[in-house]
């Protein structure tokens, strides 16, 4: 267990090194001087050649890097060329929505994907597995901010349940944060929601065609016994990789519905700093969202060995 | 049974009373939303509107400002007298003024303001503004001597702009994050992302507004602008980015839609160094080509003047021109074949983010297509437009509004983008400015307009209107955009 995972470890450390040579390249290499995009069309060169000394922008690029790279390794991510405060000081404020959208939009997809997939795959081939695989070809084909926009017209618009975007914050408690966050959560739950419950009941139909579940049946247990000692639990081992891989993407892939509800998220600053030519800001939300997603398989990875013991000692 | 009843009447009268005592009570803080952020809440050090949008007369104030109408008002600047050479300007300022820390606001803190603003490593976008200054004097207190190198007619108008207001020395350094102005409202808190908040100054030096609170909401997405208004989660939205969604509002009577005009003016950005376009023939090709109303409905949803110069038409010294540049397709095939390009040619037209320009450009593409020049549309970002257009005038046409007010001025620039180089223009410009006699000066305007006209620099499209929506209640809100503002000293909501 303890090589498999140093060996993992090292395989991250070299993805994070190459992901930050490639985001560098990649942003600095976009057209767009950040100076003249702050100073508009009546920006005179002297004022212009003054904020590029004071953003830093005269510096080599091979020197930017190292001192990018350099700073984040001590916790420093630079400051933002527009905002002006520090980028970890905004990443940390717009983390407080982001975050608790992705758990609870994975909480929500995971709630409605378990049982619906289960109970598909005791049902196979009848009416109630033809219904759940006909909503989640739904999910799968209708895009997240459709969805979006159908839960505000009907309740925030018609029903007035909700605001129709926007963030309360936690100050005023954790119900009325997650209030602000529910249209949100839904609209990116049921598209993942709709993958989550197919995977689980192919898996599932999977298990259950195995010898061990004719074994387990002819011990004297039901079918419904069977089921939920045996194949659930062996079935969760591709259900894993598909969370791994969807809470990245909660994570990262925010962005359009954090437009459409006007979420102060990871999603909107990276939008913003982009359009803005805010490099140092893209720079590090996206070196950031790469880390996430490499520690969110990292730890799949060392999942899939707890529940697999073959993986362990394969390795 | 005369009890009871009684007792059902005094409650329901109590309920009815304390009903009418909500609704009595006037609203007393308002939700605006608009599209864009500020990046920080300096206006002195940035071009972004966004920032004048929040900040500009609500928390900083210049010498002089704008009013709703356009017009020149005095601001800290209680009084002043010129010089009868016109370059000296004296300003008397107003007596008892602070700023939001308790400091004092006086002379010392306008020298320091302007000299700023013209300081060589100053980071003000419109430097050009205080060009002209040659010094400023402290004489007392409250008394400002500003000193030009030349007469200037548009001082005043210049010392109004977003660009030119007073800050102190004293916050200076945390000014981007934490304004601190002299204005009836002081910076509350800023969730970046997603509000400003202002809170109203209660050691104002001027008349107190009746809004103790303003929450700026920023909602870039039109679809969720719409979503915001409908659902009533904001009370106002300037800059709304959906014209076509405006006749719903305008036939729901919870809301009201605003329609004004704004300074800018939205153009078919020609090159007039690339070829053919230094050919005025073909620019004037161009001109007849374009069909101004089908791109003001088609692009704006019918919101929009159209205008025949680089002017804006609610200004006095408006010309209308609009017949110089007729929509004639038959005459604009004449003009091409006649410069030798009776096939016509093949051009670029690079088209900034705002719907104007990408809406617009199809229609102009189309427009162009049927006396035959194809335009190839390149979708830009304006990062990119301000690098390879703008600073590196690689393109043949694009579409922009100019919003700044007042802005004949670039014309006179030969190496702006457009790359207009006329030395008539540029003595006319240079007349212009020395100039202070108003009548004097709106005609030397309307002949500025007329060269430019003539010479089919740019095609000439539309005045942008300045479009709000609105609860039904609300009053006080400014309907055109003379400069970018929000101005929170005159709203009320009706009782």
């Amino acid at each position: 267990m303890l090589r498999y995972s140093l060996k993992r470890l090292i395989s991250l450390c070299l993805s994070l090194a190459v992901a930050s040579v490639v985001i560098f390249a990649v942003i600095e290499v976009a057209p767009g001087d950040p100076a003249s995009f702050m100073l508009g069309v009546n920006a005179q060169p002297d004022t212009l050649a003054a904020l590029r000394a004071e953003l830093g922008l005269d510096v080599p690029k091979h020197e930017r890097y190292f001192n990018w790279v350099g700073g984040m390794l001590t916790g420093d991510f630079g400051t933002s060329y527009t905002y002006r405060t520090p980028v970890s000081d905004m990443i940390a404020d717009r983390m407080w929505v982001s975050l608790p959208l992705a758990l609870y939009a994975l909480t929500l997809s995971t709630a409605i994907a378990f049982p619906a997939g289960i109970y598909a795959a005791s049902r196979r081939g009848k009416p109630g597995d033809i219904a759940v695989m006909g909503a989640t070809q739904l999910g799968i084909a209708v895009p997240n901010f459709w969805f979006a926009m159908m839960l505000v017209l009907i309740f925030a618009i018609n029903l007035r349940l909700f605001n129709a975007g926007g963030f309360a914050g936690w100050e005023d408690g954790i119900w009325t944060g997650l209030h602000s966050l529910t249209l949100p959560a839904i609209a990116l739950a049921l598209p993942q929601a709709a993958i989550l419950a197919r995977v689980m009941r192919s898996a599932l139909l999977d298990i259950l065609g195995e010898d061990f579940m004719r074994t387990a049946r002819a011990k004297g247990l039901s079918r419904r016994q069977a089921l939920w000692r045996h194949g659930v639990r062996n079935a969760l081992i591709p259900v894993l990789t598909i969370i791994g891989l969807q809470f990245s993407f909660l994570l990262a892939g925010a962005i359009i519905i954090e437009q459409v509800f006007y979420l102060p998220g990871l999603g909107r600053l990276v939008f913003q700093a982009i359009s803005s030519r805010d490099l140092i800001v893209v720079e590090s939300v996206v070196m950031l969202l790469v880390f996430a997603v490499i520690i969110v398989n990292f730890l799949v990875d060392l999942a899939y060995a707890a529940v697999d013991p073959r993986l362990r000692s394969r390795t | 049974m005369g009890q009871p009843m009684y007792r059902a009447f005094a409650s329901a009268l109590a309920v009815s009373a304390s009903l009418f005592a909500t609704q009595g009570w006037a609203q007393s803080d308002i939700t605006i939303a608009m599209q864009l952020e500020p990046p920080h809440l300096d206006p002195t050090s940035a071009a972004a509107q966004a920032i004048d949008s929040v900040v500009y007369a609500n928390v900083f104030e210049g010498l002089t400002r704008f009013m709703g109408d356009g017009s020149i008002v005095p601001g800290l600047a209680e009084s002043w007298e010129i010089s009868d050479d016109g370059k000296v300007y004296t300003f008397k300022l107003h007596e008892g003024v602070t700023f939001h820390d308790g400091t004092a606001m006086d002379a010392e803190d306008v020298k320091f303001s302007l000299d700023r603003a013209r300081a060589e490593d100053s980071a003000n976008a419109q430097k050009a503004l205080f060009a002209g200054i040659e010094a400023v004097e402290v004489v007392d207190p409250l008394t400002v001597k500003v000193t030009l190198s030349e007469p200037d007619g548009n001082f005043l108008f210049n010392m109004a702009w977003g660009d030119a207001v007073i800050v102190a020395p004293e916050s200076i350094e945390n000014i981007k994050t934490n304004p601190v102005g002299t204005g009836a409202y002081k910076f509350g808190e800023w969730v970046q992302g997603d509000k400003i908040v202002l809170e109203r100054n209660p050691d104002y030096w001027g008349e107190q507004p009746a809004l103790e609170m303003a929450t700026f909401k920023f909602i870039s997405d039109p679809t969720a602008a719409f979503a915001a208004v409908m659902a009533e989660d904001v009370d106002v939205f300037t800059g709304f980015p959906a014209p076509e969604n405006l006749p719903q509002f305008e036939a729901d009577p919870r809301f009201q839609v605003l329609v004004g005009s704004t300074e800018g003016e939205t153009i078919l950005s020609t090159n007039n160094k690339q070829p053919p376009f230094d050919d005025v023939r073909v620019r004037q090709a161009l001109a007849h080509a374009i069909d101004r109303q089908a791109i003001i409905d088609g692009a704006m949803f019918g919101y929009g003047t159209p205008i025949g110069t680089h002017f804006a038409p609610h200004h006095p010294a408006y010309v209308d021109l609009t017949g110089n540049s007729a929509y004639d397709p038959e005459k604009a095939k004449a003009l091409l074949a006649e410069a030798g390009f009776a096939d016509g040619f093949e051009t670029t037209l690079h088209l900034p983010p705002p719907s104007y320009a990408r809406r617009g450009g199809e229609i102009i593409a189309a427009q162009l297509a049927e006396v035959g020049i194809k335009a190839e549309i390149i979708n830009v970002e304006w990062a990119q437009w301000l690098e390879s257009v703008f600073k590196g005038k690689d393109f043949g046409l694009t579409i922009v509004s100019h919003t700044e007010p007042m802005d004949i001025g670039i014309y006179a620039r030969p190496d702006y983008y457009f790359q207009y180089d006329k030395p008539e223009f540029q003595a006319l410009m240079e007349t212009l400015t020395k100039t202070t006699d108003p009548d004097e000066r709106n005609k030397l305007l309307g002949d500025a307009q007329r060269m430019i006209a003539e010479d089919y620099v740019n095609g000439f499209l539309f005045q942008l209107a300045a479009l709000s929506v609105a609860k039904a209640g609300v009053q006080g809100l400014w309907v055109n955009a003379p400069t970018a503002a929000t101005d929170l000293s005159a709203i009320t909501w009706a009782e």
